[in-house]
């Protein structure tokens, strides 16, 4: 029989082990970063990419940023793909962990709410007709038509859940058929899409690019991917308690319908502004948290954060490797994030002993 | 600190249909009371009400004279926790978190050296201090229960509810469970509700029983007053013996021959299913 102080010391230990890992991922992204910069054509050397990127971080140690044809090339054409890598990687895990966890089950992603089908079609109708629901963006037509078919199919599904109230089974089965209702939709576009190109330009958003990244699409998600992410960790007590059944939160005093409608919209929002951006990049929403998971269980104080890093790291890779294969052409990141991601998953799985599903 | 626990003409309907009508029901701090009655006769439904997982109406669930229905729930959960029959978990938790969930009421962020001191200590006090970083949904059926229950203790609850916490258990655990719910009525100042359907086990450990039929009292009382044989054969259709168990309380056996006399299918049998739980 362990002492109540043992107990406690070894809670304390799990605790630091967990922040070590994730520590650790944390590490692999950084060095994953400066990797990426200084790979690809006409790239700058490695020495080279970490002297930019730090003058540029730390401008009072007056490190020499090099020659400025080697500093536009890292800050126009290399860096803002990268961080647009590592903050929707970060975003789309945090909202996969987070809905997983919500709606209890492990096969949750922005796909099955219906979200990222929703965002292909408002993107695919903006692309076809040159007309948006708001008339007026100019560039960011298309994006600006995803995000807020995005938002129409939360508002849809939360009105349908809402029929016979809102639960877990509610949610999804109203996401699952709201998500079909607009994939059929996007079909219907695509095949009476009158011009190739028009079809061309759909397709290709629909597999997912980063190579458009541009400063002003960062500063637009970035500020709503770090605050949706904070309040979805805000949420993780609540999460945690939700894991075990409504009525056992209940008991908890946890009003279990308030955290699923508040969970709902921060991933709707999360996951709606970077999709929008970026297309539909589904796969790290939905593996990276079961990555997350094996390393460091199913707290979600630490598991948000820990998918957040896995999400981030497994988009940047993916987005690099798309960069790299078939040079000067650039594959659409949505196909290696899966290509990647399975065998990353299958060999964590397969050096995992412990049994995390039953 | 709170005394005891009423509950006045409470009624329930689900979709229509009427579950329970017009219970009442006393319970003081450290007594232990236990539900009975045959699958479907509203035991959970009960239990479910008191602890407001399911709405009724005002002014039927009070304690010491206060209407529960003007707490929130993160007030009613410092007051009363709740044991579940079955409890699953489709993500790897250890032990420990699930106990820590008991600590949601009071927790706002942060952890208090305070509690993860009381989660250590329910853990040891139910006996479970060795499984604490082994993972939930690894344990056996009887391990699991007592997690659970070191998770509702963690709450510090004054009233404890439980749903037939012994019935998928092997008769050491039975005991077990029911040696530690005795044991929080008596010496932790708590008072016990709990839903079974072993009918000795219950006579042997409960203060007071309540036996419920089609979601209303038919008998309250002692153990002794309310396992006769005419209460039995009234409530679940059966014959049978009761004597005095060498410990005493009152001893249920069911007389086999008589079972030979019922037709199966003249009464519809009764399924309990998830739904009829709920």
């Amino acid at each position: 029989m362990s002492t109540t102080t043992e107990l406690k010391q070894l809670y304390q230990k799990g605790k630091k082990r967990k922040i070590l890992a994730m520590l650790s991922i944390f590490l692999a992204l950084l060095i994953a970063v400066v990797v990426s910069v200084s790979l690809g054509a006409g790239s700058p050397g490695f020495a080279e990419a970490t002297q930019v990127i730090l003058s540029k971080l730390f401008p009072f140690l007056n490190i020499d940023p090099g020659s400025s044809l080697t500093q536009s090339i890292i800050l126009t054409f290399r860096l803002p793909p990268i961080i647009l890598a590592i903050i929707a990687g970060a975003g789309l895990a945090a909202s996969g962990a987070t809905m997983q966890g919500v709606l209890r089950n492990p096969l949750v992603s922005s796909h099955i709410l219906g979200v990222s089908s929703a965002a292909g079609f408002g993107a695919a109708l903006a692309i076809l007709l040159g007309v948006g629901v708001l008339g007026g963006f100019g560039e960011y037509l298309v994006v600006v038509n995803a995000f807020l078919f995005s938002l129409l199919a939360m508002v849809i599904v939360y009105g349908v859940a809402r029929i016979r109230g809102i639960t877990t089974e509610t949610v999804i089965l109203a996401g699952v058929a709201i998500g079909f209702l607009f994939s059929a939709l996007l079909s219907l576009i695509q095949y009476l899409a009158p011009e190739q190109d028009a079809l061309h330009a759909i397709v290709f958003w629909l597999m997912g690019d980063l190579g458009a990244a541009t400063w002003d699409s960062i500063l637009i998600v970035f500020p709503i991917v770090v605050l949706t992410v904070a309040l979805m960790v805000q949420q993780s007590w609540n999460i945690n308690v939700l894991s075990m059944g409504e009525e056992v939160a209940t008991s908890l005093g946890v009003n279990s319908k308030r955290v699923l409608t508040i969970t709902m919209v921060l991933e709707t929002l999360a996951t709606a502004s970077i999709i929008s951006f970026t297309g539909v990049i589904g796969f790290v929403c939905l593996i990276s948290p079961h990555i997350a998971r094996m390393l460091i269980g199913s707290d979600h104080r630490f598991l948000i954060p820990c998918s957040s890093l896995i999400g981030a790291f497994l988009l940047l890779c993916s987005d690099t490797v798309a960069r790299l294969v078939i040079q000067p052409v650039e594959l659409p990141v949505g196909i290696l994030t899966a290509l990647l991601g399975v065998p990353f998953f299958i060999y964590i799985l397969a050096s995992k002993r412990r049994q995390n599903w039953r | 600190m709170a005394l005891n626990l009423t509950v006045n003409n409470l009624s329930f309907k689900y979709d229509g249909t009427q579950v329970l009508e017009d219970v009442n029901i006393e319970v003081k701090i450290g007594e232990m009371l236990s539900i009975v009655g045959p699958n479907g006769s509203g035991k959970s439904t009960l239990l479910k009400c008191i602890n407001r997982i399911l709405k009724t109406q005002q002014n039927t669930v009070l304690i010491d004279g206060e209407d529960t229905s003007k707490l929130n729930l993160k007030e009613l959960s410092k007051i009363m926790g709740y044991v579940p029959q079955n409890s699953t978990n489709t993500f790897p938790f250890t032990v420990f978190d699930i106990v820590l969930m008991g600590r949601k009421p009071y927790i706002h962020w942060s952890l208090s050296e305070r509690d993860t001191e009381i989660v250590a200590e329910m853990m040891n006090y139910i006996g479970i201090g060795n499984l604490a970083m082994r993972h939930f949904n690894e344990l056996s059926g009887g391990e699991q229960q007592k997690v659970i229950i070191a998770r509702a203790l963690a709450q510090q609850p004054q009233f404890l509810l439980l749903d037939e916490p012994t019935s998928s258990l092997d008769i050491k655990h039975q005991l077990e469970i029911l040696c530690i719910l005795k044991s929080l009525a008596k010496t932790k100042h708590r008072a016990v509700i709990v839903a079974m359907h072993d009918l000795n086990l219950a006579s042997r450990f409960s203060d007071s029983m309540l036996m419920l039929k089609k979601g209303s009292i038919f008998t309250v009382g002692t153990p002794n007053a309310v396992l006769t044989e005419e209460n039995i054969e009234a409530v679940y259709g059966i014959k049978t013996h009761v004597t005095n168990s060498v410990l005493g309380s009152p001893q249920v056996t069911p007389l086999i021959s008589e079972f030979n006399g019922i037709k199966p299918l003249k009464t519809t049998p009764k399924i309990e299913t998830i739904d009829s739980r709920a």
